[in-house]
């Protein structure tokens, strides 16, 4: 492979490195989708207020279709 | 055939819970009559035709049952399967309040899935019309190994309850028992043989599909009816030629639902060992072929994308589309959850939260506490869902069956309705019959409807 082009990819690949810095965006988004899995884990704690037990050991459908 | 008919029957399951802890809950039968009471208004029987088209009905085993109205497309089906949630919703909300107001302090759940704590199961029936010319065991021979390892993206998960984070990819896997069967009730099979086209017997057959999970998510059922079409499109062409059936279908449908990595290799009748993944890549390498002949549409393309994208995602790391496939999505929640609140696998929490996912009252249902946090991709719009859960696909029969209901339920009139027809009793009975219903305007039913 010429020199030239060696060159060429290694600046390449540089600037490939340069652009993967935290992305405040993305970072953001991403403690976004964290807050929001934390509310969500919160309201199942709700749901489960409910007597799973007896819920799950009630829940008896007859055979269908 | 390039356009047909899709359907979709999901039969609930449902149960009545006591406020109080221990308090008497009322019986399924029960919740049931107070569920179908506000929309039969004095009918003797819990079976109606709806003015979108669908039909609603307590079927078999006291399940409350939707079927939507014939749609000729996959978008308008989706959008009509999840009317027929919001339907269902808002009428156990006025049922629930009803019964509060008759002294029963208590709650009505309704759950989109297939299957009970001891073990019973109830379906979601796919319908498809098809060239009636196909012969049936082409069509089985050649759909089979489609049925047995589409699960790996349209199965909904189910949690088993062992102590080992026991986890299937499909609710109706292991209540397959047979490859090909008449039964619905009893052994079922990968292909279910009832073919009531509710049409043209000479021209169109429907092909009754009982093996699928109900799905929650919309991307899930769009790419389940989407990739079946697709294939049933190839199937009716004699396209695909290279022979894929499995040593045994039975065994094998039951082994890919165990192995949520998606990597476990079945074994066909020549002897080749293949994963359900790489069995998919072989129905949508010949898809593509096929589309390298024949016209394709702007919504068939999408679905051979999202198709191959989802594949390449098994294929790596199945766990990267908790976005899109149901049993990817409940099994990273409960996992996420589990974990975080030290819960052990097979504790009632556990199985509690399985079956919540699928419980169709947003205030309640996880997988509705996924979609409005945005966290689970969508197919249709709710401005969609809610304009069709009061009116009927324009472009097929519905259309008419549709507007004929909401005129007789408006003026009060007595009359018959039901797939294929509907029926005028006075002044003098008129019938009027589609054998077409890919046809949405007919004359003689349009001069009836004007009559009423």
């Amino acid at each position: 492979m010429p020199a030239e082009k060696q060159q060429e990819q290694r600046d390449q690949r540089t600037q490939d490195t340069e652009e993967i810095q935290p992305n405040p965006e993305v970072t953001e988004q991403g403690e976004e989708i964290k807050e929001d899995l934390d509310r969500l884990l919160d309201e199942i704690d709700e749901i489960l207020e409910e007597d799973s037990e007896e819920f799950v050991e009630n829940y008896i459908q007859r055979g269908g279709e | 055939m390039n356009r047909r008919i899709y359907g979709l029957e999901n039969e609930y399951g449902i149960i009545c819970t006591s406020d109080r802890r221990g308090g008497k809950a009322l019986s399924i039968q029960n919740a049931v009559m107070y569920l179908f009471r506000e929309i039969i208004s004095g009918r003797m029987y819990p079976d109606v035709f709806l003015e979108n088209g669908a039909r609603f009905y307590q079927d078999i085993g006291c399940h409350p049952e939707y079927a939507t109205p014939e749609c000729d497309n996959v978008m308008d089906l989706v959008t009509h399967d999840k009317a027929g949630e919001r339907i269902i919703e808002r009428l156990s909300v006025s049922a629930e309040r009803k019964m509060r107001s008759d002294g029963f302090m208590g709650r009505i759940s309704v759950f989109k899935n297939n299957t009970d704590t001891p073990g019973n199961t109830y379906g979601c029936h796919e319908n498809y019309l098809m060239d009636r010319r196909v012969s049936f065991r082409q069509l089985a021979l050649q759909l089979i190994p489609f049925f047995v390892t589409r699960q790996v993206f349209a199965g909904a998960g189910k949690v088993k309850p062992t102590n080992r984070g026991g986890y299937a990819i499909s609710q109706r896997a292991q209540h397959i028992r047979e490859e090909i069967s008449i039964a619905t009730t009893t052994a079922r099979g990968i292909i279910n043989t009832r073919d009531e086209p509710h049409a043209d017997r000479e021209k169109y057959r429907r092909l009754h599909v009982i093996v699928g999970d109900s799905n929650m998510s919309e991307f899930t059922t769009y790419l389940k009816v989407g990739t079946t079409a697709i294939v049933l499109r190839m199937i009716e062409d004699n396209f695909i030629k290279k022979r894929l059936a499995l040593r045994d279908s039975v065994r094998a449908i039951q082994q890919i639902s165990e192995d949520t990595t998606c990597t476990r290799k079945i074994e066909l009748e020549n002897g080749k060992r293949l994963s359900g993944v790489e069995l998919q890549w072989e129905y949508l390498e010949c898809a593509k072929r096929y589309f390298e002949e024949v016209e394709s549409d702007p919504v068939t393309d999408q679905i051979m994308a999202r198709w191959e994208y989802v594949l390449t995602c098994l294929e790596t790391e199945p766990m990267q589309l908790d976005r899109e496939l149901d049993w990817v999505i409940k099994k990273k929640l409960i996992e996420t959850y589990v974990k975080s609140r030290n819960l052990k696998w097979n504790s009632a929490k556990v199985m509690m939260l399985d079956l919540q996912y699928h419980n169709i009252r947003p205030e309640f249902g996880l997988y509705y506490k996924i979609e409005k946090k945005g966290l689970a991709e969508r197919t249709v719009t709710d401005e969609q869902i809610e304009h069709a859960m009061h009116h009927p696909p324009e472009t097929t029969r519905a259309k008419f069956r549709g507007r004929f209901v909401k005129l007789a339920n408006e003026r009060k009139i007595l009359c018959g309705v039901n797939w294929s027809y509907i029926q005028l009793y006075e002044p003098y009975q008129k019938l009027f019959l589609s054998t077409d219903p890919l046809q949405a305007e007919y004359e003689e039913a349009s001069r009836m409807i004007y009559s009423i």
